[in-house]
């Protein structure tokens, strides 16, 4: 176990960590501020992939892809959210877990059906393709680092624009108390389809970023639909802040939980039976990570005490 | 008149297509049936108890494993815990269901016990995370056949029974559900199901009144469990195969469907909606390869247009029991 692989493997789980925050801080937005679970997150993270893998194969510009996915994902989820989510604001939760389930069985059969079942691929930039050599002479790929950093930038794009701008400030209030803004004169309703698009785009745009180091099929965004719901139960639903440190957490312990159990179990284990209960271990932590921070703090780490 | 109309077509189109010799309408029944056992389950938990399980796949998967196991070892002659134990398996399924309904109650008190400390979304949320952790543990349990599940040759025995005979082994999961429904039914109307209703709808009253409305909560919900993990284990001997999709959270949210077409807190609510939901996916799967797009459709069109569900639009919605 040498020094260069923990990096590495730390640079995974970062990597891993900030695109799982892309998905989360749409969520989290869309709870804290309209109340709304939308399991159909997911089905916005796979058109945002395969609206890029389309684009890309079509005119070759991975920006343009890129763009073309956030757009894409944007529009679907501003219909979405004018068509059927308004109509769920109101109603409890076991409606709006229903209705954004129906919206997953017809995102997903719709482009198995436009798209076929066979999965697609979308090529890195060459610009971002091959490795970069890091300080200690480790060697590490430019695209995943490339990831970590847009993930990072656009965490910070996301502070600046709930921080400093006014429609921040609206999104803020709307969180606290939205019929006095609604009194104060925004409008409330272009506010909460500007709040989903939002949230929309950051997941197409995680589709689109993952969709080159992943393939692009249907039902990929299921389970990182789920690893999200970890994140901002970790973190604690409605905190942006709680979204960034809980899809760091879930994105490392991921990835060490991986590679280090199995290592771990072999100190005083046979090492096929290590490598057996490593694996079951690693692949439960963060749901076990998850059930503990519940039990220790039942509404996340910087989630509101009720 | 609902209720009768659905009992009668359960018992009659089977004993048609017994008559008739269509085995596969059988086990398309039986199959709705069994559906129905584990909606039911999730009922009581939902309608009764208030609690949005989107994780009652554990139980269905445990319910499941626990007859695989079962039958793996005793059609292999390989005993379980062979250095300290040595448990023979079996091939009767009154075993297997009693094991199935025992490891199912457990987990759901300890699942329980954990997401009853949360409300609201974080229990649909909590819920839904031990699901994928049993399916993840499944995928990566080699010794049960990890991601490629457990065959079991042949199914299991019931004494008197040849529960290779559809029409057979239809008639013994046509009277577990029977039996859950008159269960459900009892507990809804006893002074518990009464006391669950209140603290349902006013927690803090029930609380003040000196009842433990949370313990209350936990008993529907380990309750819940061990009848959808029965329902599991018939599910097994069904397709003689267990594999980690019956812990997937997409059997979580088919069970939830089953209870939400046919109308929750309903007694005979998941009853229909497991009828509609096997002959949709039966007559629509025929039509065109993309069923669930239509699944979809109309999912949305109960939860924003049709509160009460099927029974609801069918029998109107006065009433809160049937």
């Amino acid at each position: 176990m040498s020094a260069i692989l923990i990096v590495e493997q730390v640079l995974n789980g970062l990597q891993f960590g900030v695109m799982l925050f892309l998905m989360a801080a749409g969520l989290t937005l869309i709870f804290g501020v309209m109340g709304l679970i939308n399991l159909a997150h997911g089905s916005l993270y796979m058109v945002g992939a395969f609206v890029a893998a389309t684009v890309a194969g079509l005119t070759g510009s991975f920006l343009l892809a890129l763009a073309a996915a956030m757009a894409a994902a944007a529009m679907a989820g501003a219909v979405i959210e004018m068509t059927v989510i308004r109509r769920l604001y109101h109603t409890d939760h076991l409606d709006q877990v229903l209705a954004t389930f129906a919206l997953i069985l017809i995102f997903s059969e719709g482009t198995r059906a436009i798209f076929g079942s066979f999965p697609l691929y979308l090529d890195a930039p060459a610009l971002l393709s091959g490795p970069v050599t890091l300080p200690l002479g480790i060697e590490y790929p430019r695209y995943r680092l490339a990831l970590i950093a847009a993930g990072l930038l656009v965490a910070l794009g996301l502070w600046l624009l709930i921080a400093k701008t006014r429609i921040g400030i609206q999104i803020r209030a709307g969180k606290n108390d939205r019929e006095m803004i609604a009194a104060l004169g925004v409008d409330i309703r272009t506010l909460y389809t500007f709040v989903f698009a939002l949230g929309a785009a950051l997941a197409g745009l995680a589709g689109a970023l993952v969709g080159a180091i992943q393939s692009v099929q249907v039902g990929m965004g299921e389970p990182v639909l789920i690893l999200a719901f970890v994140v901002i139960v970790i973190g604690g639903i409605g905190s942006i802040k709680g979204a960034f440190v809980g899809a760091l957490i879930v994105g490392l312990t991921d990835t060490l939980g991986g590679i280090f159990l199995p290592e771990f179990f072999k100190l005083f284990m046979e090492p096929a039976s290590a490598t057996q209960i490593g694996a079951s271990l690693s692949s439960m932590a963060i749901y076990l990570l998850m059930a503990a921070v519940l039990i220790w703090r039942p509404t996340g780490l910087y989630g509101v005490r009720a | 008149m609902v209720n009768a109309a659905l009992v009668a077509a359960l018992v009659g189109v089977p004993l048609w297509a017994h008559v008739a010799g269509e085995p596969f309408t059988i086990t398309l029944a039986t199959r709705a049936v069994i559906f129905a056992l584990a909606a039911v389950g999730l009922n009581l938990a939902l309608g009764l108890g208030g609690l949005v399980s989107l994780g009652h796949a554990v139980f269905f998967g445990i319910g499941g494993y626990a007859m695989g196991i079962l039958a793996f070892h005793a059609q292999n002659y390989l005993p379980m815990f062979p250095e300290t134990l040595a448990i023979e398996g079996t091939k009767s399924m009154p075993v297997i269901w009693l094991v199935a309904v025992i490891a199912s109650a457990l987990a759901a008190l300890v699942i329980g016990l954990l997401s009853l400390r949360t409300a609201g979304v974080y229990f649909i949320m909590i819920t839904l995370a031990f699901g994928q952790m049993f399916y993840y543990f499944t995928i990566s349990w080699s010794a049960y056949g990890g991601e490629d599940g457990l065959s079991i040759w042949v199914r299991n025995g019931f004494p008197g029974l040849n529960t290779l005979d559809p029409i057979q082994f239809y008639g013994l999961c046509f009277t577990l559900l029977c039996g859950a429904l008159w269960l459900s039914h009892r507990i809804a109307r006893s002074p518990f199901g009464l006391m669950l209703n209140a603290a349902r709808q006013v927690p803090h009253r029930v609380e003040t009144v000196g009842l433990d409305g949370q313990r209350a909560k936990l008993v529907v919900f380990v309750i819940s469990g061990a009848i959808t993990g029965l329902a599991g284990a018939l599910f097994a001997d069904l397709n003689r195969f267990v594999s980690p999709t019956m812990f997937s959270w997409h059997m979580s949210g088919e069970i939830m469907i089953f209870v939400i077409l046919g109308g929750v807190a309903r007694l005979f609510g998941p009853v229909a909606g497991a009828v509609l939901f096997v002959a949709m996916e039966h007559v629509l799967g025929d039509l065109s390869d993309y069923w669930h797009i239509y699944l979809g459709a109309l999912l949305l069109g109960i939860v924003l247009f049709a509160r009460g569900g099927v029974v609801g639009l069918l029998a109107g919605r006065a009433k809160s029991h049937d």
